[in-house]
């Protein structure tokens, strides 16, 4: 699956990482599936509900995931996935999000340090219930210069 | 008719129906009648003996069916039903 995000969806995903560092950060991501390709068009974020070290876990409650998934039907969007980041840690899934993670959904890695996020991935679970990486294409808006 | 949100994650096994009406009295009926009309999702929801899995949370409303009746909660015509996915993950 290649994933087409515009970039400033990316953008406020990296300042949600940099404001809750170096705590994780999650949230929901939603858009639409075109064959191969999955347009995001949304991201919201969310409140990490891990009961203990936020530094190297999230969680999301389930009450959020119903609104996540209400707000979804409402507004003909699909969730498509979550993101969260990794304080000072590679965007590499670790084991405990491969454990963790559930088929269809991208689920997009935020490397984040003290001064910016340094890479930003996605991954998908394959048939075989391993992470395989997904292209992103950043999308950069087109700017309409009018000559008066 | 209650109707059952079905989460993406396991909409390929609804034909993509985000949504699905079913008449049931109660949440263990719901989910029976759910995973009668699509049979690849019954492995997903219950186990051998016909209970619903332990990790499959069960929402009615706003409330985990835990702290309701578990199964036996009473569903009503206009009951909203969600199948919620645990999500989580981290570093470590």
């Amino acid at each position: 699956m290649k994933l087409k995000i515009k970039k400033e969806i990316l953008e406020q995903m990296k300042r949600h990482a940099l404001e809750t560092y170096p705590m994780e950060c999650c949230g929901f991501v939603f858009g639409k599936d075109q064959q191969e390709q999955r347009d995001i068009t949304e991201v919201k974020s969310v409140t990490n509900s891990k009961q203990g070290d936020q530094r190297r876990r999230f969680e999301i409650d389930p009450r959020d995931y119903l609104s996540a998934e209400r707000y979804a039907l409402e507004n003909d969007l699909t969730l498509v996935g979550i993101y969260h980041s990794h304080p000072d840690h590679p965007a590499i899934p670790s084991e405990h999000d491969l454990k963790q993670a559930v088929p269809f959904f991208s689920y997009l890695i935020l490397a984040t340090e003290k001064n910016g996020v340094s890479k930003v991935t996605s991954w998908q679970l394959n048939h075989g219930n391993e992470f395989e990486e997904e292209n992103i294409e950043i999308i950069n808006k087109v700017e309409t210069i009018k000559n008066k | 008719m209650a109707r059952i949100i079905i989460p993406t994650p396991l909409r390929k096994f609804t034909d993509n129906q985000a949504t699905i009406e079913v008449d049931a009295i109660d949440i263990r009926e719901s989910i029976h009648a759910l995973s009668s009309l699509y049979p690849d999702l019954k492995k997903q929801l219950l186990d051998d003996t016909g209970d619903i899995r332990q990790f499959v949370r069960i929402y009615l409303g706003d409330e985990d069916i835990k702290v309701l009746n578990n199964e036996a909660t009473p569903v009503t015509d206009d009951a909203v039903i969600s199948i919620v996915p645990a999500i989580a993950g981290g570093i470590a």
